[in-house]
């Protein structure tokens, strides 16, 4: 417990006293935002896993894909 | 959207994420060891100068990992996304090593990051130095990890392609994290951000030099980047040589276009300098060269240790050589054929349960299984690479690469024997080398990736067939987004890094 108490203190006295590091942290929550939120969300929500429901399916897809005779 | 642009759109994309990560990445790698030897020094000696020093690096260190940090997390969005053949292709071989990356190295270094930066004052001086060395460490590991997923797209072993689920299976998780396409990888590259870290240190202290502030603090860090620079870009030299071995046994398209070599020939030599001739086409006469310096014998020593070793050119490579045993494209084209044929009669056959056909087709696949990709090629000449880009990219690197051992050689000298602040073009130098190091690490990637195309996996899947974009989104814009949000990113490390540099060691953090 009391090692507990010292790392909660340890990592709550570090960030209260970061200068340099409150812009670094801004910059990376923001940029996790962006990444996380908006390209995960708009962009890239779509894969394998989300389109098909099991392994089959997505093995027949992508076996689909390899063996299509080329127009 | 047609196919052939949105394959050629992910491919940018995906260019553009690794490009921009690629920035970040090596100066992690490179500066954690520079800062681990420097704290070292103050630990060892208890002299406080020391203690500044590292805090200073320490601080850009910082700038440079909390803005690179998670870049490459787009990447695995890519695979998911504009990837789904390949990401399914390649099952657990890819997935296990990004794993333990992502648990292991990355869960280390984030741990002992935050000793390093609020611990000064809280843990011993001991325990703070093994955390600081524990974080180099640690971001190596990640690099381990990446690179051994990359070296098995280079080389693929250890593994089974399975007809039924269109997966590769492990077979052997050593034979893929010791292949050694991806220790050499491993090396050369994490070598690399060692000599970008060096190049980093001295260039900054250069600046502090030239501008006559914080001498002592300069000079101390230019013994500490000169020396580390020193030892790691004669590595990297060792390391790169090894590369290019195992290119020249696993990938020798790749290692043909890096040369401009269009015909093979015995006791080959290796183009110290060279103008390709644009008008070259591949089976005519025309040189390969408007002018060059060749240094005779040398690429067939690098490539196979054998002063007499014949080394392939593109010509024997597309159109076979027997009298080298060397089987044309076309042969293995016909070869990838029946493999994919046996693929798709082996889906036929489990349509319809008839499992005596589906073993006699899975037979016939694996028998040609590793021409497979080729399958996908209508024309021999389709396996070249862009032969300019390699070229160029290589030799740009190799050329940069020397440069830099003479500079760490010159730097440390002046700094150990003479007054190095008089020599104004050596800082100068040193100053501007810093943007070629980047320069040279993305030349290397350019060499690695561009060199080897037209796969995504060595000889297994061509990227035109890696590419299946799922999603409903233009990638187009999602690739003008990232050129900005990443354009953003460096702008914005590059203001607060020479921001803090320009505040100096004691200006505080």
């Amino acid at each position: 417990m009391r090692l507990l108490l010292w790392v909660f203190h340890f990592y709550k006295d570090g960030f209260m006293h970061l200068s340099l590091g409150k812009t670094l942290w801004k910059i990376l929550f923001v940029k996790l935002l962006i990444m996380v939120v908006v390209f995960k969300l708009f962009f890239f929500s779509t894969t394998l896993n989300t389109r098909f429901s099991n392994d089959d399916e997505r093995s027949d897809f992508v076996l689909e894909n390899l063996t299509k005779e080329k127009k | 959207m047609n196919e052939l642009a949105s394959v050629d759109w992910s491919r940018a994309q995906f260019a553009l994420t690794a490009i921009y990560h690629f920035l970040f990445v090596p100066l992690t790698l490179g500066l954690s060891f520079i800062i681990a030897i420097m704290e070292t020094i103050y630990v060892a000696t208890n002299d406080h100068a020391w203690k500044k020093i590292t805090q200073f690096w320490m601080g850009l260190f910082a700038i440079n990992f909390a803005i690179g940090v998670a870049t490459g997390l787009i990447m695995e969005f890519e695979f998911g996304t504009n990837w789904a053949n390949y990401a399914w292709f390649v099952g657990d071989i890819f997935g296990a090593p990004l794993a333990i990356e992502g648990i292991l190295a990355f869960f280390m270094e984030s741990t002992f990051f935050a000793v390093m930066f609020f611990g000064w004052n809280k843990v011993g001086p001991k325990f703070h130095l093994l955390s600081t060395w524990l974080v180099a460490v640690g971001s190596n590991l990640s690099a381990f990890w990446i690179l051994v997923a990359n070296g098995w797209m280079q080389y693929p072993i250890g593994m089974h392609f399975n007809p039924a689920s269109a997966r590769n299976e492990m077979e052997n998780f050593f034979d893929v994290v010791f292949s050694p396409v991806a220790i050499a990888k491993f090396l050369h590259t994490v070598s690399s951000g060692y000599v970008i870290g060096a190049l980093f240190v001295i260039g900054i202290s250069a600046w502090f030099l030239l501008k006559n502030r914080e001498v002592l603090f300069a000079k101390r860090s230019l013994v500490v980047g000169a020396s580390f620079g020193l030892l790691t870009s004669l590595f990297l030299t060792i390391s790169g040589d090894e590369s290019a071995y195992q290119v020249a046994q696993h990938q020798p398209v790749k290692l043909a276009a890096m040369e401009g070599l269009y015909k093979g020939e015995s006791r080959a030599g290796i183009i110290a300098f060279g103008i390709l001739n644009p008008d070259k086409r591949l089976g005519d006469d025309a040189h390969e060269f408007l002018g060059d310096i060749e240094l005779p014998y040398m690429l067939s020593l690098l490539g196979y240790r054998n002063v007499d070793a014949f080394v392939g050119g593109l010509e024997d490579l597309v159109y076979g050589n027997a009298a080298h045993g060397l089987p044309s494209a076309q042969e293995r084209i016909d070869s990838g054929k029946i493999a994919l044929k046996a693929l798709s009669d082996f889906r036929a056959a489990k349509a319809q349960n008839d499992t005596e056909a589906m073993k006699t087709h899975e037979a016939i696949l694996q028998a040609h299984m590793k021409d497979f990709g080729y399958g996908y090629f209508e024309k021999p000449e389709q396996i070249v690479p862009p032969i300019a880009l390699s070229f160029y990219s290589f030799h740009i690197m190799v050329s940069l690469g020397m440069w830099f051992i003479v500079l760490f050689a010159l730097m440390l000298f002046f700094t150990l024997k003479r007054d190095v602040q008089t020599q104004k073009p050596l800082l100068y130098a040193a100053l501007w080398s810093i943007p070629l190091g980047y320069i040279a690490a993305e030349a290397g990637w350019i060499v690695a990736e561009v060199g080897r195309q037209p796969w995504a996996i060595q000889d297994l899947m061509p990227t035109h067939m890696a590419a299946t974009h799922l999603g409903s989104g233009n990638i187009a814009l999602s690739f003008s987004l990232f050129a900005l949000l990443f354009t953003a990113l460096l702008i914005a490390e590059i203001k607060i890094m020479l921001k803090q540099i320009a505040i100096g060691p004691n200006g505080g953090h």
